[in-house]
């Protein structure tokens, strides 16, 4: 384990980026999400949740995926692909780690979508655990440890010092490029990086949503009798229609693809998109979800049935409760989880 | 890098036929004159013309072709592009997506009975045809089809010359209310299926609009045959064809990836969603 | 503020009683204090639920349009600000006014818990309002403020405390309309140069994620197919090919609800990037006051808006053009 002083933080993450883009949250305009970090960058490591979540740095919200260009009857198909370049993503809290390895199921299984895989293979993971959680998290819920995030470098903040521990040979590399910045962790450091880790733990035990279970969610919950509960449409009574959840969320992954005439050429991209929008699966005669009670239905039945059902019980979730603080109406999947009994001591 | 299955080829339509007033079927073949990919029957492709849209589109022309046909119906954007078109349009083609149905496996041998309402005879053709070419490994057929009118009978002419002389073929077309220039069956597809006789032991493969196959699979249960003998084919909206852009799911299937063929006692355990 | 939850509850469950209504539109607690969601109680046992106090700040008028369709009449409880929402969506003929019985509540601003969390306090599992003092209960202790300083920002520049339609009233602590200066923000923004303003405008649209959130609360975009929902317009794109289309959308909506904004602000409310989308509406709304004369969106449910009506008075496209594109 190394370390350096938190006063060092920005040679250190000057010494990053000058080899490589380095995406770190940033107030940008009043709020924080990941940025690049270069000259200015208001680098924000106490907000623990960002606006929109680490996934866009492997999954952008908008990504070229073809281009095309008409000659009278022919059409000239061009891969506008680009192998990435290698880059850092540092400050990824536990949850949003968690929530790669749900993206991973979905983009790297056969067949393997390559413009998310040549970024995930050049990119460096950097996480932190969560000194101070929020009232809003709920990680625990799914088995993730916030003091202990993995990825292929793991930080701590502990009194005046970041610690720093490589997990994975990615992580070994990016080190060697900055060792010189930190000096060696003691026993004692070590010592104290612990009591962190124990601390924190203690502070989870004592979040509001501690309660919070999947009893009856998951691979081996009855499809049907959820999906025909009445209590979807009072749940969803009040839903707005918008897409706040589900674009700050980690895990959702539903993107649509489009067409955009330049005048010179045609681009197709993909974007994020939303079951909660009403023109999801429209076709041309129709959608087989015409009321907001079944979209809403889609989004946590997809998270807490359909994903774990096809992933050996994993759930679609990682807790991270960006849903909880932006919903409009402050609907979220906790209280969904709640309504159908998933809470113990109640 | 790899290829990615949502880069597509450029496809070139070769030959246009007017089936109905509103269906019109493509012949498409890569620029080298191939087939732009192998499929089994009941495989999908997403074709699209750049610019306007792509959309999925079963695969009506038999495996052993060496060109690729899509009867399509005109009814959005992509659609009504298309049957503008004029032959020698490039558009491009990816795929082939989903499953199939198993003709080399649960097929084989056995008696298959066709019921097809209007252009959802499209999906079955492939089939059809696929048997016709490997005529030896499979019993009788039936073929069952019916529409709006005659002039709404997709393949008319392949279905009378071709489809009616094959060995071990019977089929019975239908139309839903009577026409001067018709002389044949006159009704529904459901209430005609339950007048032929047909063994219940035969394997069942069943495409048309939702309310057509509701009621056929209705009559078949009450002729005494068995959901798991019935394969049908579904169709939601898609975007990426392999499962990953999250919206032609029924509950945990993808219809792009686990279909669009599902047997119908499959579909009795999925989310009345579709 | 529990007096006036009681009459609330009270008067809901009267009036379902007697069989004026057959159901409330209200508000309803989460697992903390400020993380209310709207509501209907179709019951007297679930008027229990019902909940009323600093931070009830959604909206309720846009669900009415819903709401009045239905069979029977709902009793809707608004603030004095929703109230404008309400009549404008009557203007419209959105709501069936027949459909609903009115219970104007009493507001004295609402507490934006973004605010709280922007000022410091992690972990904020409830918040307690005494007076002008708002005590946050935190994870890690408890921290206090004053509540100006975490008042939403619809409120800082409310329209005053009167409800502008309602069956009943139930004020129990009245409140005297503080003056504010509404138009300070678009003054200074107007103040800026035009470099300076695009600037402003392109750091804070930049942070868009096109969530839709501002349009689906918004009680003015009551269309029932958005134009840009729509395949074939040629703007529709849920994401941003260059920064352009993100412009465009949010001017594009701001055009669209000109003459109909009441300035409820739900939609800066409601943003998950805090872009302070109001301006752009309270923009339209000091230069429609400029030009028409003072005019107020919602303010009742008769007069015709000046940007649909005619007047030989109407000012003319060329005195903007004269004074050089500045208005």
């Amino acid at each position: 384990m190394l370390k350096i002083n938190k006063s060092n933080l920005e040679k250190l993450f000057n010494a990053i980026s000058e080899k490589q883009n380095l995406y770190i949250p940033c107030n940008v305009n009043g709020k924080t999400n990941y940025a690049v970090y270069g000259e200015g960058a208001q680098v924000d490591l106490e907000t623990l949740k960002t606006v929109k979540s680490a996934k866009e740095v492997f999954f952008p919200q908008c990504e070229d995926i073809v281009s095309f260009k008409r000659n009278g009857k022919a059409v000239e198909v061009i891969d506008v692909r680009k192998e990435s370049e290698d880059f850092t993503v540092f400050g990824v809290r536990a949850c949003d780690l968690k929530s790669f390895e749900i993206l991973d199921t979905v983009f790297l299984s056969e067949p393997v979508d390559t413009y998310y895989q040549t970024k995930r293979e050049h990119g460096t993971v950097v996480t932190l655990a969560c000194n101070y959680p929020e009232e809003s998290c709920f990680c625990h819920t799914f088995g993730i440890n916030a003091s202990e995030p993995k990825g292929d470098v793991t930080c701590w903040f502990a009194g005046d010092f970041l610690y720093w521990q490589a997990n994975t040979e990615k992580g070994l590399n990016l080190t060697k490029t900055v060792e010189s910045l930190f000096e060696k962790a003691t026993a004692k450091d070590e010592k104290e990086v612990e009591t962190e880790k124990k601390e924190i733990e203690k502070r989870t035990e004592k979040l509001p949503l501690y309660d919070l279970t999947t009893e009856g969610w998951g691979k081996d919950s009855v499809l049907l009798e959820k999906f025909n509960s009445p209590l979807w449409q009072s749940l969803s009574e009040a839903c707005l229609g918008c897409g706040a959840c589900t674009f700050v969320c980690p895990t959702c992954q539903c993107y649509d693809i489009k067409d955009f005439d330049k005048g010179h050429g045609i681009q197709r991209y993909r974007c994020w998109d939303s079951c909660m929008y009403n023109d999801f699966t429209m076709m041309a005669h129709g959608t087989p979800r015409p009321t907001q009670m079944q979209r809403f239905r889609q989004r946590f039945m997809h998270k807490l049935v359909y994903y774990p059902k096809n992933n050996e019980g994993t759930f679609g979730c990682v807790g991270c409760g960006r849903c909880v603080e932006k919903c409009p109406i402050h609907m979220n999947i906790t209280k969904v989880m709640k309504a159908f009994g998933g809470k113990k001591n109640d | 890098m790899t290829n990615d299955r949502l880069i597509p080829v450029p496809g070139v339509i070769t030959e246009i036929r007017r089936d109905t007033p509103d269906v019109k079927t493509f012949r498409v073949v890569g620029r080298d004159g191939k087939k732009p990919f192998v499929n089994i029957p009941g495989q999908c492709a997403m074709v699209s013309v750049p610019g306007v849209g792509e959309s999925m589109f079963s695969v009506t022309s038999s495996p052993e072709t060496p060109y690729m046909e899509f009867s399509i119906k005109k009814c959005g954007c992509v659609t009504e592009w298309l049957h503008s078109a004029e032959v020698g349009t490039e558009i491009t083609v990816r795929g082939p997506f989903g499953n199939g149905f198993p003709v080399n496996t649960e097929f084989k041998g056995k008696n298959l009975v066709f019921i097809a309402g209007g252009i959802g005879l499209a999906p079955l053709r492939s089939v059809i045809n696929y048997v016709r070419a490997n005529r030896a490994d499979y019993g009788k057929v039936t073929v069952v089809y019916g529409s709006r009118s005659k002039d709404d009978l997709v393949d008319f002419e392949e279905i009378k010359n071709e489809w009616a002389n094959e060995k071990d073929f019977t089929v019975y077309l239908t139309i839903d209310r009577p026409q001067d220039t018709w002389d044949g069956h006159v009704g529904f597809v459901p209430a005609y299926v339950k007048e032929l006789n047909l063994r219940t032991s035969d394997t069942v493969i069943l495409c048309g609009p939702p309310i057509m196959i509701k009621f056929t699979l209705a009559a078949l249960i009450e002729l005494g045959f068995e959901k798991t003998q019935v394969y049908t084919t579904m169709e939601l909206r898609m975007k990426c064809g392999i499962g990953k852009c999250g919206r032609c799911n029924i509950g945990d299937k993808y219809v792009c990836k686990d279909g669009p063929v599902f047997r119908c006692d499959q579909i009795d355990e999925m989310p009345n969603e579709y | 503020m529990q007096k006036v939850v009681d009459i609330m509850k009270k008067r809901a469950l009267q009036l379902l009683e007697q069989g004026t209504v057959n159901r409330v539109l209200g508000w309803k607690n989460g697992d903390f204090t400020y993380d209310q969601t709207p509501a209907v109680f179709n019951s007297k046992e679930e008027v229990n639920e019902l909940v009323y106090n600093d931070f009830s700040a959604a909206n309720l008028s846009k669900y009415l349009i819903a709401e009045t369709k239905k069979e029977g009449k709902i009793l809707a409880f608004l603030k004095p600000c929703d109230t404008y929402s309400f009549n404008q969506l009557i203007k419209e003929h959105r709501i069936n006014r027949e459909n609903v019985y009115v219970i104007g509540v009493e507001c004295q601003g609402k507490v934006d818990v973004e605010k709280v969390r922007a000022l410091g306090a992690k972990g904020v599992t409830g918040v307690e309002v005494d007076g002008e003092t708002v005590t946050a209960h935190t994870l890690y202790g408890d921290k206090t403020f004053t509540k100006e300083s975490v008042l939403m920002e619809k409120c800082l520049a409310c329209k005053g405390k009167t409800h502008m339609a309602y069956d009943e009233l139930i004020i129990v602590n009245p409140v005297e309309d503080k003056k504010n200066d509404r138009f300070k923000q678009v003054e200074e923004l107007e103040n800026m140069t035009p470099d300076e303003r695009f600037a402003f405008w392109q750091g804070q649209l930049s942070k868009c994620i096109r969530c839709n959130a501002c349009r689906n609360v918004c009680p003015a975009c009551s269309c029932l197919k958005c134009v840009f929902d729509n395949p074939n317009s040629g703007v529709a794109s849920k994401a941003v090919p260059d920064t352009f289309e993100e412009q465009l959308f949010h001017v594009i909506r701001a055009f669209h609800v000109a003459g109909r904004c009441t300035d409820c602000g739900e939609c800066s409310r409601v943003c998950p990037q805090n872009i302070p989308l109001h301006l752009l509406n309270r923009k339209f709304i000091k230069d429609i006051n400029k030009f028409y004369g003072e005019y107020q969106a919602g303010a009742d449910t008769e007069t015709r808006a000046p940007l649909t009506n005619f007047t030989k008075e109407d000012v003319e496209p060329s005195v903007i053009s004269d004074k050089g594109g500045k208005a």
